[in-house]
């Protein structure tokens, strides 16, 4: 039986809804304002929230200053890479856990899952030497490959999440049609689990477009993608509020944007599974 | 040709052995029914045939040659699953086409094939459609394309009618039926439904627990039943089975007797029950027979015009020559 829901409590969960979104989503609001006042009508106590004189002031100098189109192009690059290498190994590491599974696949999984507890800072040391090492320190290809490690773990997940959803049963029958491991990948499991792998991708490369532990710390000025961008508006000469908004705002309004159109594809990824 | 052998064949899951060993050997052209309850091993018998299964030990043979280490796409034998198990994301004709496709067959060769398999099957309408749009019968039927058409050593079938409802299912049990006749191509049949087992097989195997309790012709298993469990399986209903001294009259621990060998009387008879429930189907009337003083129940199969009620006394006599016999651990005495 459907539960009855009374208008009223129809009502309330929705202003309740609201509240909760626009609490979240405020802090990026009030950025994207930031961005279009002065400085000091951005450090302005009370703060001012709409009647100021709205400027792109921040905007033009923030480009003047820094190439913005280089760090996009070293998010794109690094944020893409990784994810795009990440699904090529972990389709079949996923296929094989999902299945064919070992007794230990469980563990596995946990002990894969369980990398992602570990304090990012607590490896940063041997891997910021080991970059120092190889010579690949502020390097685009290194940054592609370490993102990606840190990610594989939840790209991984996630599919097998997906690929447990397809019955065994259409796999076993590729293979007596005659379809080899390469052949059942590429045409039967593949296809069927376009949906699972694309929220997979969008998810992965938000994740990384994001990530700034690693790319602050581990580049500098040819591989740095957009959050060290942002960054560096942070100066020790004090705060530019105004023009670090401007900064962030253009980070994140290409995420932002890919995020709004796939936002059907985002939420079924973040729940498949959940029910069934 | 596809004759397919088994020889000392065991599967074991992890501890457990679920086949103990085995032989079994089903002749070319031949259609045989493994038959038995849920988890009798016959599936995983089907599944180790197809490869789907590694074998633990023993050897499996196609046509003479050892097929044990061949992976199942290279064993040339054709599988129809329970679940249709059709490809989602792809449109009947590129279903029925994929075997074919894998055998990096030419494309002008796949659509003709394809084209006589849909005629074969009432599915030349519905080549375009995506099987999402298709009933279940026409599902299975498509799963059947897939297997025929690459021309396989064998069909393997697993519970293949067992998600269709029941007029659907007699009607597909009669198409395979008709399918073998016209392909004379070796196909293995699992069910658990003896029925299906009865009506369309050459060769019935009986299977509990992993172990083949008899192999032989329907009629064969009808009339001789090699132990009470075979004797219970097969025909419905189920065989009355009497202990005590009514079995001791005939030199027997146990002795069966059919439903359909018992007459019915409402004066004189051998023995005498009162009716419980009856379960009437038109042509048949099945009654349940308490306080015969034999066994809890004795089932009667009388004609459908029969008209007994609820707590009546009747009378009933088996028929002598057809009384089966078995000994203290069940097996057929002859």
């Amino acid at each position: 039986m459907a539960r009855s829901v009374t208008t009223q409590r129809k009502i309330l969960n929705t202003a309740a809804a609201w509240a909760i979104g626009l609490l979240i989503f405020f802090p990026i609001l009030w950025t994207i304002l930031t961005s279009f006042k002065t400085e000091a009508e951005a450090i302005a106590s009370p703060p001012i929230f709409l009647n100021f004189d709205w400027t792109l002031e921040n905007y033009a100098i923030v480009q003047e200053r820094s190439n913005y189109m280089r760090f996009l192009w070293n998010s794109v690059i690094i944020a893409g890479g990784s994810t795009v290498l990440g699904i090529i190994i972990a389709v079949p590491a996923a296929w094989s856990m999902a299945f064919v599974p070992s007794k230990r696949t469980k563990d596995i999984l946990m002990w894969m899952l369980s990398t992602k507890m570990l304090p990012a800072v607590g490896v940063l040391y041997p891997i910021y030497l080991l970059c120092i090492q190889l010579g690949v320190l502020d390097n685009r290809l290194a940054m592609v490959v370490i993102l990606m490690l840190i990610n594989l773990p939840i790209i991984v997940w996630m599919l097998y999440t997906y690929f447990r959803e397809i019955p065994g049963e259409i796999l076993e029958a590729a293979r007596m049609d005659g379809a080899t491991l390469k052949e059942e990948l590429l045409y039967i499991l593949t296809p069927m689990a376009v949906p699972g792998i694309a929220s997979t991708l969008l998810l992965n490369f938000i994740l990384a477009w994001n990530e700034a532990f690693w790319t602050l710390n581990l580049t500098s000025v040819d591989a740095a993608p957009l959050t060290a961008f942002i960054a560096s508006y942070s100066s020790p000469e004090g705060l530019f509020f105004a023009k670090l908004s401007a900064a962030s705002t253009m980070a994140i309004a290409p995420i932002l944007i890919l995020g709004w159109f796939s936002q059907k594809q985002l939420v079924r990824g973040l729940t498949f599974g959940a029910v069934k | 040709m596809g004759r397919i052998q088994l020889k000392q064949v065991t599967k074991k899951f992890g501890d457990v052995e679920v086949i103990p060993p085995l032989d079994l050997t089903i002749e070319d052209g031949e259609f045989a029914v493994f038959v038995g309850p849920s988890g009798c091993g016959k599936s995983t018998l089907l599944r180790l045939i197809a490869g789907l299964e590694d074998i633990t030990t023993g050897q499996i043979e196609i046509d003479g040659t050892d097929a044990t280490n061949v992976p199942p796409a290279k064993r040339g034998l054709a599988m129809v699953f329970q679940s249709y198990a059709l490809y989602p994301h792809m449109s009947v004709r590129k279903n029925i086409a994929f075997p074919l496709r894998m055998a990096k067959m030419e494309q002008a060769e796949i659509d003709k094939r394809v084209e006589a398999a849909a005629s074969v099957l009432n599915l030349t309408d519905y080549l375009d459609r995506r099987p999402g749009q298709l009933s279940g019968g026409q599902r299975q039927r498509v799963a059947i394309g897939r297997a025929i058409v690459r021309e396989p050593a064998a069909f393997l079938f697993d519970e293949p009618l067992s998600n269709l409802d029941a007029a659907l299912r007699v009607g597909m049990r009669m198409e395979i039926s008709e399918l073998h006749e016209k392909l004379a191509t070796t196909m293995i049949y699992v069910t658990h439904d003896q029925v299906e087992a009865m009506t369309m097989a050459d060769k019935i195997v009986v299977l509990q627990a992993g172990v083949i309790e008899q192999v032989g012709s329907p009629l064969e298993l009808y009339r001789a039943p090699r132990n009470l469990f075979v004797a219970g399986f097969i025909g419905s209903p189920k065989m009355n089975f009497i202990e005590g001294p009514e079995a001791a009259k005939h030199d027997a621990h146990t002795i069966g007797v059919r439903p359909e060998h018992i007459a019915v009387s409402d004066s004189e008879g051998l023995w005498s029950g009162v009716v419980g429930v009856s379960e009437h189907l038109g042509s048949d009337t099945f009654f349940h027979v308490h306080d015969t003083g034999l066994a809890e129940t004795i089932t009667v199969r009388a004609d459908g015009e029969v008209g007994f009620r609820h707590g009546d006394r009747i009378h009933l006599t088996p028929r002598a020559d057809v009384i089966h016999r078995f000994d203290a651990q069940g097996l057929r005495i002859a």
